[in-house]
């Protein structure tokens, strides 16, 4: 044996903890690998960052599997957007799974303390009927269109070209879903009370009543794209301002307390919480593309385009909503004004961005 | 008041039952009428009938458990810490996981995309919300365990190695069969990928292996956080299997299917057999130093897990719908592990790379044999020499055991098909598709390549099918290159620019430590480059004496 006997090598070190000695690199606590947006790394940058590698970013043998094609497992062109840096954005809301699961189930909770509460109190009962005609079947038709916007966002997810981007329509999507199931078990619910409510209504109506079917074939056209960026823009700057905050702020939070319904701006409050974070999300990651130095003006072009092909459906969309509004007894809100403020809110938000809306919104 | 009377049953009302909850939800899709769905990721598969749910789970009872879960694991890290957990962790042991935490994460978040693959293709709703879960749920398997990762590099007392951890995984030589594993799982055929390989082989039969195995290793090692990560993210396996076995089962309904499973099937079983066993075994047998012999080792517990409760209770049964299993390949596994030494010989190669890997990996030494020869008869003959050079070449001034010439290991070939190099020198195969000379490790794994990732199988067109690509041999990246650029290029260097990330050892201190200097001077070669290169005659007798193995020679 010669110095280096068995034993010496297997002297274990005293503590494993750090600062228990020093030497190279004993200090080195932070992730070295990427550059935080701010001065500090997030936590949310720690956990998110380059999880999903890709050849621009150290993955030295490339992707190693493809499709037939040859389209590697993530590919840039699976949206015509350009970009010459995908990896700038991170999400404005900094999602990760702990702090999603704290809101989601704050969520829950709340809801659920809500439709609880307003049972014990037999609150269901001194709803205005002709009012639960309209959660009957508006509300409930309604439920379907959030469920399409939760698939699509569910879809996209596959396909960006970062974790950063992925991970912020998967928040999306699962916002979306949990709302969609939000809207179907408080009707479920309220259906307990009010044996009258027929549950199967509001999907008739989704498929039949010709109010809705402009607000299906927008839902279907954004789910009918295989751009998957088009898709999260066309969800969350388009048909969220223009159709869905129109029917969730500008119909059933404003309307619902008039007819004596306190639970339903409740249960609908949190999807507008919801989109808060998916809007700025959204914005920001089109902002960055906007403004790219290389690809700015391709991407801006590309915008205008989606903005107009999904705004003109949206608008038809919205606008074929106008009866619901002449539905409720007592009338607290009219059509013509929720729609203004829909329009503004489009306006405002591409705005902001510096994207040029379709000439029918501009003028509407 | 009685006893049995609480608040909870004073006020509590009835409410939507559970499985009206599911039925409801499980409407809210409909067929579009105006605008049919983009074509999404394309199978060779059909599925004509609607799979079911027989978990019936909805969102608002998923969020609210799942914050619990997590709480109890954010409680336990910070209990760890109040009672001073790395003080007597052993160092072995959290070495490894800069390797093992560096790579599964992105299996993780694959699974998390792959959901959207399922999500379009089978008809009805009910599986749907499972499908959702099982999204978020490998959302939350990511980031948690990112979390982890970084909180073992606030608190270790070597943190270098996990500071690099996700650029680490992009370029080492030893992450590149979790890429195979993870990459698996979305690319390719949607069915393939998303349900067989994922699902029905990875999670239904290796998870185990993985997610509770690693953990009791964990708690003999001192580690505490480990264990409460990882069953956490267990818990939720159930649900994935849940959701494999019913879209499995509208699959299995057609018997148009049967082929393409037997297919997937096997390629799905063999690479993770190749891949988990490799990884898993490694971890738990060599980054151990607990030698308590009376705890199961890693061939019992595959054992128990993979050939009883997978191969016994669930591939077997498939055979009444028609599906041709293949007992062959489990006993060619199962043979591999206990005849053939595979995952000791891994460990064997993961340290004669230590150079180019990017965590301490320290000797075996006479407590670990006596482990390993009671529980595997024969080891020590193989591989006990070997430690023990291993042992003297871990002091800076020798050559690194990658090119030590000394000890008689024989740098081996790679598979291209599972990655992990052809360890089974008797079994290696070589073999040529599309023109090319390629590597493999195994009869299965040529197959693999040659066969199941093509546009045919047995005569059937397989247009949705994936194929191998990329720069596979990882050693062709480096060829020509002199050890120490290679070192620099891959970033495994310590703040001081020279002292290098990995170390043969556990000696923290920079006296005992490698750097750049110390590896200076060796030119990395690549077997397929230099096989490709040989005339037929020169690549027979290679191949010849390949497959006669090597020696390794008397320490002394
Ligand atoms: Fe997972
Ligand atoms: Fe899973
Ligand atoms: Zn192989």
């Amino acid at each position: 044996m010669n110095a280096f006997t068995q034993e010496a090598i297997a002297q274990p070190p005293r503590s494993g903890a750090a600062g228990a000695a020093q030497f190279a690199g004993w200090d080195s606590r932070k992730y070295t690998y990427y550059k935080p947006k701010g001065r500090h790394a997030t936590h949310y940058e720690d956990v998110t960052v380059d999880v999903q590698p890709d050849p621009k970013r150290y993955l030295l043998q490339d992707f190693i599997i493809s499709f037939p094609d040859g389209t590697p497992t993530y590919s840039e062109n699976w949206t015509a957007a350009k970009s010459s840096d995908w990896h700038q954005f991170r999400a404005v809301d900094e999602e990760w799974e702990r702090t999603h699961y704290q809101r989601q189930s704050t969520i829950c909770g709340m809801i659920g303390n809500v439709v609880e509460n307003a049972r014990r109190a037999g609150a269901p009962k001194r709803l205005d009927r002709t009012w639960v005609k309209v959660l009957e079947q508006y509300l409930g038709a309604y439920k379907h269109a959030e469920f399409g916007l939760g698939m699509a966002t569910m879809h996209a997810q596959r396909y960006g070209y970062t974790q950063m981007i992925n991970s912020a329509i998967l928040t999306n999507s699962s916002y979306k879903l949990r709302f969609a199931q939000d809207l179907t078990l408080y009707l479920a619910e309220l259906a307990l009370d009010l044996p009258e409510i027929n549950l199967d209504l509001g999907k008739q109506h989704w498929l039949e009543n010709p109010a809705w079917q402009g607000t299906r074939e927008a839902v279907e056209a954004i789910n009918g794209t295989s751009d998957y960026l088009e898709k999260y823009f066309a969800v969350n700057l388009v048909f969220e301002p223009l159709v869905a905050e129109l029917v969730r702020s500008g119909f059933f939070m404003q309307v619902a307390a008039a007819q004596g319904d306190f639970t339903t701006p409740t249960v609908i409050s949190a999807a507008e919480g919801d989109y808060q974070r998916n809007l700025a999300n959204t914005a920001e990651l089109v902002h960055i593309l906007s403004q790219d130095a290389e690809h700015g003006a391709h991407n801006r072009a590309l915008f205008n385009r989606w903005l107009a092909e999904h705004g003109k459906r949206a608008l038809a969309a919205a606008r074929q909503l106008q009866p619901m509004w002449s539905l409720p007894h007592h009338k607290v809100a009219q059509f013509p004004e929720a729609l203004n403020r829909a329009l503004e809110r489009i306006r405002s938000i591409t705005g902001e961005l510096g994207l040029e809306l379709p000439a029918e919104l501009k003028a509407a | 008041m009685t006893a049995g009377l609480t608040l909870n049953k004073i006020t509590s009302q009835r409410g939507v039952s559970i499985g009206e909850a599911a039925r409801r939800i499980a409407d809210l899709g409909w067929n579009p009428s105006y605008v049919q769905e983009a074509m999404t990721f394309p199978t060779d598969y059909k599925i004509g009938r609607q799979p079911k749910d027989p978990m019936k789970q909805v969102l608002r009872s998923y969020f609210p458990m799942q914050e619990e879960k997590d709480n109890r694991v954010y409680g336990a890290l910070d209990a760890a810490l109040r009672g001073d957990m790395f003080r007597n962790v052993e160092a072995r042991w959290v070495e490894w996981m800069k390797l093992f935490l560096a790579i599964i994460p992105f299996p993780e978040i694959s699974a998390a995309r792959s959901m959207s693959m399922l999500a379009r293709l089978a008809p009805g709703e009910e599986l749907r919300t499972g499908f959702t879960m099982q999204m978020i749920d490998e959302f939350r398997h990511s980031t948690i365990q990112m979390n982890l990762k970084k909180w073992y590099m606030e608190n270790y007392i070597d943190p270098a190695g996990f500071d690099i951890t996700e650029a680490a995984f992009g370029k080492c030589y030893a992450t590149t069969i979790g890429r195979q594993f993870g990459e698996g799982f979305l690319t390719g055929d949607a069915v393939t990928a998303a349900n067989v390989y994922l699902q029905v082989v990875a999670e239904t039969a290796f998870t185990n292996t993985l997610f509770v195995a690693m953990p009791s290793e964990a708690a003999r090692n001192g580690d505490y956080a480990l264990p409460t990560v990882f069953l956490s993210v267990q818990s939720d396996e159930s649900r994935h299997i849940g959701n494999g076995h019913s879209l499995l089962m509208s699959i299995l309904n057609d018997p148009d299917n049967h082929l393409l499973l037997e297919r997937d099937l096997r390629y799905a079983f063999w690479q993770n057999h190749c891949i988990i066993d490799a990884a898993v075994g490694t971890l738990i047998e060599y980054g151990t130093t607990n030698r308590d012999k009376s705890k199961e080792s890693y061939v019992e517990l595959w054992h128990r897990w993979i050939y009883e409760d997978y191969y016994r209770t669930y591939m077997l049964p498939l055979e009444k719908y028609g599906i041709k299993v293949h007992h062959d390949d489990v006993a060619a596994a199962w043979d591999r592990l206990v005849k053939k030494n595979y995952h000791h010989k891994v460990a064997q190669f993961f340290s004669v790379g230590w150079p180019v890997n990017f965590w301490r990996i320290e000797a075996q030494t006479d407590k670990d044999f006596e482990w390993f020869e009671h529980k595997y008869p024969g080891w020590y003959a193989e591989f006990g020499d070997y430690w023990r050079w291993y042992g003297k070449k871990s002091v800076p001034g020798e050559t690194p055991m990658l090119f030590d010439q000394e000890n008689g290991y024989v740098y081996p070939h790679r598979c291209w098909s599972c990655m992990v190099p052809c360890l089974i020198r008797e079994d290696f195969v070589v073999d040529e598709v599309d023109g090319k000379l390629y590597t493999y490790c195994s009869e299965l794994c040529r197959w693999t390549h040659k066969v199941a990732f093509s546009a045919e199988y047995e005569g059937r067109s397989t247009p949705a099918m994936g194929r191998f690509s990329g720069r596979r041999e990882w050693e062709e990246c480096y060829h020509g290159w002199d050890l120490a650029d290679c070192i620099k290029d891959l970033g495994f260097v310590r703040s001081d620019g020279k002292t290098l990330v990995p170390q043969p050892h556990l000696r923290f201190d920079d006296k005992e430590m490698w750097t750049l200097d110390h590896v200076k001077g060796n030119t990395i070669q690549s077997p397929l480059v230099l096989l490709r290169n040989m005339t037929p005659e020169q690549r027979e007798k290679h191949i010849a004496d390949y497959r006669a193995g090597f020696t390794i020679r008397p320490f002394q």
